[in-house]
């Protein structure tokens, strides 16, 4: 899973996509979760490192994770090919 | 090292060009309290949901509602409309304020009684007053309001074995420029039955005529229908003097003034926009200040204000079961309370808060109840905080109607709990057990 190259995310959260002139806000979880797949990470690895920092438990995380994810992939943010 | 508190990532679009519906902050701040007390902590001692009402509100609001007339009107009495709220504290609170009962059955009546209200300060109102509450009502001394020719007639009966002088009013039913027209309670005015009733009434000359009555609607976003309602009685009052030489004692408007809840479809929020107990009393005073009563003369003005009275008092607790999302994407978010507790979200865009602090971030949500039912939506469209499973969070403006029409659906009926002026909390009405709905069961033999 891979964010698509040309999106553009500013440190305040807020993402374009300049193939569609969509743009886009994120929280700060958001953010570091996005920050996190930008760099290729996997989910348990995301997971472990949020797990130690927040105060949540993993079934919410993943679940949480899931439909982030998912909306990335809606908004054509993140390719589909996996 | 203490952990952060969690906010589930989200990714919202944002839509360029459009403002934010209203251009009212979406980010409501939280209540974290309740007159002096957590949420948190209510919801721990109390259970989830439960109900909350602030004495201290009731009080407040019954203070200004009550100056806004009597600084326009010498002589005007509030009675407390029971269907609203009948919890036995709540009415107890409005009689302290000097307030009569206003009841529309045998059950209300008894619960009046039962609260120490005198027989005369009873308006018996309603189009199902059986024979053995007219009967109650005539010897207490209570005043009737007639509603139908079958009721004037089965009093008629009753006057003969009370041997007793009843005290009657009529209901008038009347066009005053609003829709829908409530032409199905008591007599009309437009087409001469009102006029048809009263001359039965003095004709009789048994019963003694005190009053005349209208309700005109409820949640009336019109001042100005009340003051031709009151005009139409004055009218009335008048004719009856210059008629029969016979003085009615008062005028009484109903209820129906609108809360601070905002109606389903309205723009902007209801405390900002629906009228205040100010303009009402000032449209009815007008009206009956106007007419030719002279200072001597004037009827007592009666008003059976409910709602406006007491929904900001009540607020509803609940706690976040899941979030969820649609198929079609949308967010949804399921809680504890259901239309069975809430039936008043059929009518209004409740305010929901959060009972804590969040970040700035928000989103469009669905608030579900828990009901397995479609029709059990709580607010269809509400920008909330990221509120996380077990989360807290405060439905204002409840105090009328849902702790009366609530439902035994599915689940047990929870606790209404009240806070007093000094910030104490009172249990005044037990959440249901299984067993309070099981022991009015009975099995048949052959299936035991
Ligand atoms: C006769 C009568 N009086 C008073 C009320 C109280 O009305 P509201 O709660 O709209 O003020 C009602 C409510 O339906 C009513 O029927």
């Amino acid at each position: 899973m891979k964010l698509k190259e040309n999106i553009a995310i500013s440190d305040s959260g807020y993402l374009f996509n300049p193939s569609t002139g969509e743009s886009f806000i994120v929280n700060p979880l958001g953010m570091e979760v996005l920050q996190f797949v930008k760099k290729g990470k996997s989910f348990e690895e995301i997971s472990r490192e949020i797990l130690t920092r927040y105060n949540v438990d993993p079934i919410t995380f993943e679940k949480d994770y899931q439909d982030f994810i998912h909306q990335l992939r809606q908004y054509l943010l993140i390719g589909s090919d996996e | 090292m203490e952990k952060q508190r969690y906010e589930r990532p989200i990714l919202k679009k944002l839509e360029t060009g459009m403002p934010g519906k209203f251009g009212i902050a979406a980010n409501l701040p939280p209540s974290t309290h309740i007159d002096g007390i957590s949420v948190d902590s209510l919801v721990e001692t109390y259970g989830s949901p439960v109900f909350i009402l602030s004495e201290k509100t009731i009080r407040s609001v019954f203070k200004k509602a009550k100056k806004a007339f009597t600084t326009r009107y010498p002589k005007v009495q509030f009675a407390w409309s029971y269907k609203t709220n009948y919890l036995n504290a709540v009415c107890r609170i409005y009689h302290q304020e000097g307030s009569w009962a206003e009841v529309v059955s045998g059950f209300e009546y008894d619960k009046a009684i039962a609260n120490g209200v005198e027989g005369q300060h009873i308006i018996f109102n309603g189009p199902d007053k059986s024979a053995v509450y007219l009967e109650k009502a005539i010897r207490n001394d209570s005043i009737i309001h007639i509603d139908h020719l079958d009721e004037l007639y089965t009093i008629i009966e009753l006057t003969e074995k009370c041997a007793k002088r009843p005290k009657v009013a009529i209901r008038v039913n009347m066009d005053t420029g609003i829709q829908p027209m409530w032409d199905r309670f008591g007599f009309n005015y437009e087409n001469g039955q009102a006029w048809d009733a009263l001359n039965k009434i003095m004709h009789f000359g048994k019963l003694e005529l005190v009053g005349l009555h209208t309700h005109i609607g409820t949640f009336i976003m019109s001042p100005q229908a009340y003051g031709v309602a009151a005009q139409k009685l004055a009218d009335l009052t008048i004719g009856i003097r210059q008629k029969y030489n016979h003085t009615i004692k008062y005028i009484d408007l109903g209820g129906g003034f609108a809360s601070a809840n905002t109606l389903k479809g309205f723009y902007y929020p209801g405390s900002d926009t629906n009228p205040t107990f100010d303009d009402y009393a000032e449209a009815i005073t007008s009206a009956l200040l106007n007419t030719q009563f002279t200072p001597d003369n004037l009827p007592l003005l009666i008003l059976e204000t409910g709602r406006a009275l007491i929904d900001e008092a009540g607020y509803l607790l609940g706690t976040v079961i899941a979030n969820k999302r649609l198929s079609t994407g949308k967010r949804t978010t399921i809680v504890d309370i259901g239309i069975n507790l809430l039936f008043t979200s059929f009518w209004y865009e409740h305010k929901l808060t959060p009972a804590r602090h969040y970040s700035q971030y928000t989103e469009a949500t669905t608030v579900y109840g828990p009901l397995c039912m479609n029709i059990d939506v709580i607010r269809e469209n509400v920008n909330l905080p990221l509120l996380n499973k077990g989360d807290h969070f405060v439905v204002h403006h409840v105090g009328a109607y849902n702790m009366t029409q609530w439902m035994q659906f599915i689940t047990l009926r929870p606790k209404i709990v009240l806070i007093d002026e000094d910030g104490t909390a009172h249990v005044i009405r037990d959440n249901e057990t299984i067993d309070n709905v099981m022991n009015m069961e009975h099995l048949p033999p052959h299936l035991k």
